[in-house]
């Protein structure tokens, strides 16, 4: 167990093993994408109150669980790089923090589209759309400070506990964000409360969350690697690599 | 007789003498604690300029202006939390004491605390009378802010202590603490608005004294976490 943790610890090792993984993870990624994404938008039946507008919930939806959950495992991975100092670690969190910005933007924009036919304007203070934009401002953090130092080992370190407190913080902030909407804006209109979906509106809506978390890993691993070899530009293993003479 | 080397005294002792010397430290600086204070101020009037005087409008939107202005205003105490320390080498030898660093670091926020957070409470009802707050608030206004500037300086010290080496954190400062601040905010200026609308008001505080235990049990630690990354990196 613990040689297999080290041996996966070891950037060569994972830069071999992954070149072999990434591939399936893509085309689990294309095949899911394009299935749900057909199946949803073209072949499913529209909505009986919103027509076909919640069709934005095959791009919506798979973006905000991803958006949560990149965050998580970027937390993850600073909690395992500070205990245990295994860099590949920070460097896949180092990836991770700027596709997890973006999903969390793709949420936010097209929930903002949905409001316009759903709302009737583009933003309103809905309790997700509300944490979902505070998810935004933590990766944008986590970005910053990551950004803002000299040397990268503080900047690894300092992003991995920003990343951790915000993991702790993101429930309560959720939670807390939950509450004070009931309290001022009761819910004239409710995403989540439709009866539940038929069938053949969930089946494409869960192909492409699975499709959206195949993509997320093909890019953390595609952009792991580079990141790796970025970082071990100097040991031998990667000049041989790239071709370089000793 | 105790050893060469070992220290005299437990970890009481070292709190104490931690306490003490930031007590004295902000209290010869008196600008550092009346400048957040002059700033509140500052900010509540532009309120009443900038959007109405019309005491009816202030009075619905005085509990939310209270609070953020005095968030604000915490914040910008937050810079200087360790940047003194940090500049004259003290904050190293607070690194370097036996002592337990999550220990020292929370008596450092507890003179934050004692020195802007409190004063802030204090100072809010008066300001509340300038927004025509509703009588019968007041006191929850000031019961509110000083439990939730408790939590405000424990959060906002591991952003203090995370930016601290840096020449310019002041701006980055803020971008990581200000989400961190909102559950704070919430519930915060919900009390007050609790308050003016007669509900009972135990729950909200209930619900800053629950944040601030938490903060309590977590904050120590991240502080000392990134007090050692700014020092060490």
């Amino acid at each position: 167990m613990w040689a297999f943790i080290h041996k996966l610890g070891s950037p060569k090792w994972f830069y071999a093993i992954s070149e072999r993984l990434m591939p399936w993870f893509w085309v689990a990624a294309v095949a899911l994408i394009l299935i749900g994404g057909v199946w949803g938008l073209a072949f499913a039946p529209a909505d009986y109150q919103q027509g076909n507008s919640f069709r934005i919930i095959y791009v919506h939806v798979p973006a905000a669980f991803l958006a949560q959950s990149i965050f998580v495992a970027m937390a993850a991975a600073g909690f395992v790089f500070m205990v245990w100092k295994i860099k590949l670690a920070d460097m896949a969190a180092a990836v991770m923090a700027p596709l997890g910005a973006g999903m969390t933007f793709v949420a936010l924009f097209s929930g903002a589209v949905w409001g316009v036919p759903t709302w009737g304007t583009w933003w309103q203070w809905d309790a997700r759309l509300t944490s979902m934009l505070i998810l935004f401002f933590l990766y944008v953090g986590v970005i910053a400070l990551r950004g803002a130092f000299a040397s990268r080992d503080s900047a690894s370190r300092a992003a991995s506990v920003l990343a951790m407190v915000g993991v702790i913080n993101i429930p309560i902030i959720k939670y807390s964000v939950e509450w004070w909407y009931t309290l001022h804006q009761p819910a004239t209109f409710s995403v989540t409360s439709r009866p539940a979906m038929p069938m053949e509106m969930w089946l494409p809506l869960l192909l492409m969350v699975l499709g959206f978390y195949s993509f997320f890993i093909a890019v953390t691993l595609m952009r792991t690697r580079s990141e790796i070899l970025r970082r071990e530009s100097s040991k031998r293993w990667v000049r041989e690599l790239v071709g370089e003479g000793p | 007789m105790p050893r060469v080397g070992e220290p005299e005294g437990g970890v009481m002792v070292a709190i104490r003498a931690t306490l003490r010397r930031d007590l004295v430290l902000l209290l010869r600086r008196r600008s550092e604690v009346l400048n957040p204070l002059v700033f509140f101020a500052l900010v509540i009037t532009l309120f009443p300029i900038g959007i109405s005087p019309d005491p009816e409008l202030l009075a619905t939107i005085a509990p939310g202006l209270l609070w953020v202005a005095a968030l604000l205003a915490a914040l910008l105490s937050l810079d200087g939390l360790f940047r003194g320390d940090y500049e004259d080498g003290s904050l190293e030898q607070l690194l370097l004491s036996p002592q337990p660093l999550p220990a020292l670091a929370m008596a450092k926020v507890a003179v934050h605390w004692l020195l802007t957070g409190l004063p802030l409470a204090l100072m809010a009802p008066v300001l509340g009378i300038m927004l025509a707050l509703p009588a019968g608030s007041y006191l929850v206004l000031a019961l509110s802010l000083a439990l939730g500037s408790a939590s405000l300086s424990l959060i906002g010290a591991i952003g203090a202590a995370l930016t601290v080496g840096l020449s310019r954190g002041g701006v980055l400062l803020s971008l990581l603490v200000l989400p961190l601040y909102i559950p704070v905010l919430i519930f915060g200026a919900g009390a007050v608005q609790a308050a003016i609308l007669g509900a009972g008001v135990s729950a909200h505080l209930a619900i800053l004294g629950a944040l601030l235990a938490v903060a309590m049990i977590f904050a120590p630690w991240a502080i000392a976490a990134s007090l050692r990354i700014s020092i060490n990196g």
